[in-house]
């Protein structure tokens, strides 16, 4: 163990007050684009950010403070689970917030997924993307076509 | 980076089809949800068992037990779809590959929290069309996640079929920034290529060989250069806002009824 | 931990929180609220953790790994059902138009059981639904 007092401890403990300053930063900029983005897709850019390296950063600093190590493999864990649920959500939250057609539309420099998919309405009578495989596909390769001619 | 390939690589040899995409490379696709494991996998087994005894917090004998005996059930119980790997991994590619990643995410994080700090800017994004190289739902569900977790690229839809990912980027103001972002994309795959797949994926993927967990520079380098070039034109890279809006004010309407119809399959398992 | 680290990670995390909760409330979607609700999660998680270095308690350990699981079950939840709504019904309702539409919705039940007590009143079936129509 490290003593308490040595020239260590007290590096370890200055850098576990910057993770905690930079992970608490992160989330307060996390709060400030959350209540600021326009749109429902900008607003989880910021929320991923505490959720991922402001949250890596924290628990950092804890472990360094404390420094037993049972406490640092359950660190280790809760870190681990929010680094597999976070894109898992991300994910789910904004597919259905596309699908709901909470994506506002002026706000997009470019929009691929809308053109596919009125190209895959144009070529057959579907609605759902997943209907349409076959559709899709022949949409993508007659995009495809299109640019290479142009 | 050097190498900077494109997206929509045209393959004349390899038409993505739906029976290319599951009798591809990666040993045959099956459908999700369909076939089950029959027998609970050792993988995920000891997965679970690491778990609960990190849960509890001390490394017993009686919580190694336990938590095996919790495991086993909960794999027999609860069995998941088969996920296809004929891949081979390799020690520096993941390195390689989580060491990107994390120095992604930083320099990511650095770059929202710049944008949320500039007041009066709006950000204005955009939703690329990325086609992936592989035809493997695993490494398609990997590339998909790890893109997620870097702040300022959310993957909205994946599309099994066709190899697909159709990315939100933040922030796409300013020239090449949709080149860039596509790039990033792909690059992220190539690099869980290296870090999982075999050789012969690699190859299938037409890529250059993999050395050291990375591309050889050797001639790789010089064919993915020159495949790239004819594709910078790629199909409505370069559209403009005012036309994207027209097209997506038709397909607005009814997104409502198709996400209650689709409920069922993920098609990004 | 000096006490001034302390102090500026818990104001810096309030903000963040506020900020978030003010998102929460004025929505527009359910998704909207959920993400901002994620991210009032990870400033709890923050904060648990600051809690936990500042006193060195061990035991709220736990709680970090409990809320990490809450907070994706939520909004994974909250995703899988996501609809479609309309723009009436995507805003929380001011008091003053509740009151109007449950009073709407009352005179509109008194109208029907005018109408049943009756017998036949077409004429107080009409003033009932153009009661109800001009409340909603």
């Amino acid at each position: 163990m490290i003593a308490e007092g040595s020239i260590l401890d007290t590096v370890l403990h200055v850098l576990a007050a910057v993770l905690f300053l930079a992970g608490s930063f992160l989330a307060m900029v996390a709060g400030l684009g959350i209540a600021r983005f326009p749109d429902l897709l900008a607003r989880m850019h910021a929320a991923t950010k505490p959720q991922v390296l402001g949250l890596g950063m924290l628990l950092t600093g804890l472990a360094l403070e404390i420094r037993t190590g049972v406490v640092i493999w359950t660190l280790v864990l809760v870190l681990l689970f929010q680094l597999i649920t976070a894109p898992v959500s991300a994910h789910m939250v904004g597919r259905a917030g596309y699908r709901t057609g909470r994506v506002r539309d002026d706000l997009l420099v470019v929009d691929e997924l809308t053109d596919d998919l009125a190209a895959v309405r144009r070529t057959e009578h579907v609605t759902d993307i997943d209907d349409a495989d076959d559709a899709m596909v022949q949409a993508l390769a007659d995009t495809e076509k299109r640019g290479s001619d142009a | 980076m050097s190498r900077r390939p494109s997206n929509d690589v045209v393959r004349a040899d390899a038409p993505r089809t739906d029976a290319a995409a599951t009798s591809g490379v990666a040993g045959g696709a099956a459908q999700p949800g369909v076939t089950l494991r029959r027998r609970p996998s050792v993988t995920a087994v000891v997965w679970l068992a690491v778990v609960w005894v990190l849960l509890w917090g001390d490394l017993t004998i009686a919580n190694v037990l336990a938590g095996l005996m919790v495991a086993l059930a909960v794999a027999w119980f609860l069995p998941l779809p088969r996920v296809p790997f004929a891949g081979r991994p390799s020690g520096f590619g993941l390195v390689r590959l989580f060491g990107r990643l994390a120095g992604d995410i930083v320099v990511a994080s650095v770059h929202v929290a710049a944008v949320a700090l500039r007041f009066g800017h709006e950000p204005r994004g955009g939703v690329l069309r990325v086609r992936l190289r592989s035809r493997s739902d695993l490494y398609l569900t990997l590339t998909a996640d790890l893109c997620s977790l870097v702040p300022g690229s959310i993957i909205v839809e994946a599309h099994r079929a066709t190899g697909t990912l159709y990315v939100h980027t933040l922030d796409l103001s300013g020239p090449g920034a949709v080149e860039h972002a596509r790039t990033v994309v792909l690059d992220q795959e190539a690099r869980v290529l290296y870090a999982l797949a075999s050789d012969e994926e690699i190859a299938a993927a037409g890529l250059p060989p993999r050395r050291f967990g990375g591309p050889s520079r050797a001639r790789g380098g010089a064919a993915v250069a020159s495949r790239a070039v004819p594709d910078q034109g790629a199909p409505g890279s370069g559209r403009s806002g005012s036309s994207s809006g027209s097209s997506a004010v038709s397909g607005a309407g009814d997104r409502g009824t198709r996400s209650r119809r689709r409920d069922e399959g993920g098609d990004a398992r | 931990m000096t006490l001034w680290v302390a102090v500026a990670c818990g104001i810096m995390l309030t903000i963040g929180a506020v900020c978030a909760f003010v998102r929460a409330e004025r929505g527009p979607s359910m998704l909207d609220r959920v993400v901002a609700v994620d991210v009032v999660v990870a400033s709890v998680l923050a904060t648990v953790a600051l809690v936990s270095a500042w006193t060195g308690r061990v035991d709220l350990v736990p709680v970090l790994v409990v809320l990490a699981l809450v907070g994706f079950i939520g909004s994974v939840t909250v995703a899988r059902f996501a609809a479609a709504d309309s723009d009436d019904d995507r805003r929380i309702l001011s008091r003053e138009e509740a009151r109007e539409l449950e009073r709407a919705r009352r005179e509109a039940e008194l109208a029907e059981a005018e109408e049943r007590r009756s017998g036949s009143g077409g004429s107080s079936a009409t003033v009932g639904r153009e009661q109800q129509e001009g409340g909603s």
